[in-house]
């Protein structure tokens, strides 16, 4: 473990010196500057919306706070793919390619320990990143409309799980891929998980059971989709009536909630990633 | 004690390509064993699979009674890739200082110092590897090889981005390291260097030991010239032993004699040999 906690230190090392936290920082403010302009925009206008006669109630402020809340959150999720696949994208046949993980893999702390201080270092990072940005569009939005989100911790919690995924199947990837295939690869997910959460809107919408299963098989498969869906879900969970259907059914918003199995499933889905990266790593020659 | 490096019947494919095919290699403590062969012979593979980078087809490897690639055998061995790389953001200091924790070496400054100063890097060690020629990163690269003593050196061509001062920095360095009872393993194709500084060669072909032995048991007779008057004069089939009566036969024939050399096929030539006769019953 201690040669894990050595590798993980080099890792977080590695990423300050070569001041990828400090372009990462100013993107990141960059980002939460516009953020913060666009919502004071829309909250300036929202007062305007309207609806029919016949629809019922509109929570116009709640319905603006959880779009604006679940474009931050897809932003956020997509920021933290960028980060956790370059963080990882290389980790092991890109550094092997580079010469530079041989004087590492000989030293007596073992390849497992390696790609587990590779693991710890990129997750902590993006746990660390996803939760603070989470935490400043949260209050960019309160600020807007005096609304918090339904349930607070959740969906910022929900999103650190799923850039955990991410980073684990990144890592995966550099195994047994070159390091711009896996970005390729990892991206190519990213989307493919995004198409899903679409996808399910639209059954949800339209009320096709054969799409909803399908968009849920890749959920599933792709547990950082389903961890982002909980997110959004988890904004407005208290939400109900013709607020709660239309935000649930927008693209910054979802109908399903996570639960202890996707928790479980999410925890079951890192491990099994870690232990097919570490037996392909075993088993590489470099 | 168990040999620094013992290799058997030692096997490797990458696929349907072999590339050992059954090595039988013995290092001992305070030996410096070179490996020659050209280009795909195996060396680099036989070294990869005694520092546990490569895994063997089959046979047998062992770092000081260890099985090659366990902790055991990495923890008493100190490797040098013949291509690697540092992170370019690291200073020297750095490099070192992570290769001692992760070899668990508490040599702490004393012992980052005296490798550096042992690789004559001691004026960089705060300057950043991006910064080093690529001659200053092979030398740190052999500091870092060197870090937590190692017992087994396995250098991968260690000296092919050196200059002539640095070159010879790294024979006085083996030298040294050979009278502390550190085994190395020389993989080089500087076949003058091999011949100055090891005590034993192993010559790879195809995968396979084809020669071994001393240096100056490899080599072989190859006549001897004699400095007359009228020139040099070789006798290509004579030997040691031959010299006097063959001055003496000269000196009656009326030739006036100024010098007498014996001839030794270099390590070259004993290399070219072997390396030859296997392409050519290859062929």
């Amino acid at each position: 473990m201690s040669g894990a906690v050595i590798v993980a230190g080099y890792a977080l090392r590695e990423s300050v010196r070569r001041r990828v936290f400090v372009v990462v920082l100013l993107l990141t403010l960059l980002f939460l500057g516009l953020f913060a302009f666009a919502t004071a925009k829309v909250f300036e206008r929202s007062g305007s919306f309207t609806t029919g006669r016949n629809i019922g109630t509109l929570d116009t402020t709640g319905l603006v706070a959880a779009t604006m809340l679940g474009l931050g959150m897809f932003a956020i999720l997509f920021l933290a793919t960028v980060l956790a696949v370059f963080l990882t994208l290389g980790a092991v046949r890109g550094d092997a390619e580079r010469g530079l993980l041989q004087p590492l893999v000989v030293r007596p702390l073992g390849r497992t320990s390696l790609l587990l201080g590779r693991f710890a270092a990129a997750a902590a990072v993006c746990v660390a990143y996803v939760l603070a940005v989470y935490a400043a569009t949260t209050l960019i939005v309160h600020q807007a409309s005096g609304r918090w989100p339904d349930t607070v911790a959740g969906p910022g919690l929900a999103l650190a799980a799923g850039s955990v995924v991410i980073v684990a199947l990144a890592l995966l990837g550099s195994v047994f891929l070159s390091a711009t295939a896996n970005g390729i690869v990892i991206f190519m997910l990213f989307g493919a998980g995004l198409v899903a959460g679409l996808m399910q809107s639209i059954a949800d919408a339209i009320g096709s059971p054969s799409l909803g299963q399908i968009a849920h098989v890749v959920a599933i498969a792709l547990p950082f989709e389903a961890l982002y869906q909980a997110g959004l879900h988890a904004l407005t969970a208290d939400q109900s009536g013709f607020t709660g259907a239309l935000i649930q059914l927008g693209p910054f918003g979802s109908s399903h909630a996570g639960g202890p199995l996707l928790e479980l499933w999410t925890a079951a889905y890192v491990g099994l990633a870690g232990v097919v990266s570490a037996w392909g790593f075993a088993r590489r020659d470099l | 004690m168990p040999p620094a490096l013992s290799v058997t019947a030692l096997r490797k494919d990458y696929g349907r390509t072999p590339a050992l095919g059954g090595v039988d290699l013995e290092v001992e403590a305070g030996e410096l064993v070179g490996l020659l062969g050209p280009n795909g012979a195996g060396k680099s593979t036989l070294v990869k699979i005694a520092c546990g980078l490569v895994r063997a087809s089959g046979g047998r490897a062992e770092v000081c009674g260890a099985p090659a690639g366990s902790r055991d055998a990495r923890r008493a061995l100190g490797y040098l890739a013949e291509l690697f790389r540092f992170p370019g953001w690291a200073r020297a200091e750095e490099v070192l200082f992570l290769h001692q924790r992760l070899a668990g070496s508490d040599g702490g400054a004393a012992e980052r110092t005296a490798l550096l100063e042992q690789v004559d890097l001691l004026h960089a060690r705060e300057r950043r590897v991006e910064a080093m020629s690529k001659g200053m990163q092979q030398r740190l690269g052999i500091a870092q090889a060197l870090v937590g003593d190692p017992r087994l050196l396995l250098l991968d061509e260690p000296t092919s981005a050196l200059d002539p001062v640095g070159r010879r920095m790294v024979r006085e360095l083996l030298e040294r390291l050979r009278e502390r009872g550190v085994a190395v393993l020389l993989n080089s194709h500087l076949l003058s260097e091999v011949e100055l500084v090891c005590d034993r060669v192993a010559i790879l072909a195809d995968g396979q030991v084809v020669a071994a032995g001393r240096p100056g048991d490899l080599v072989h007779a190859g006549g001897v010239e004699v400095e007359t008057a009228g020139g040099v004069r070789r006798f290509a089939q004579a030997t040691r032993e031959q010299v006097p009566e063959l001055v003496a036969a000269l000196v009656r024939d009326g030739e006036r004699i100024y010098g007498v050399r014996l001839l030794t096929s270099t390590l070259e030539e004993a290399y070219l040999d072997a390396v030859g006769e296997r392409q050519e019953g290859a062929a």
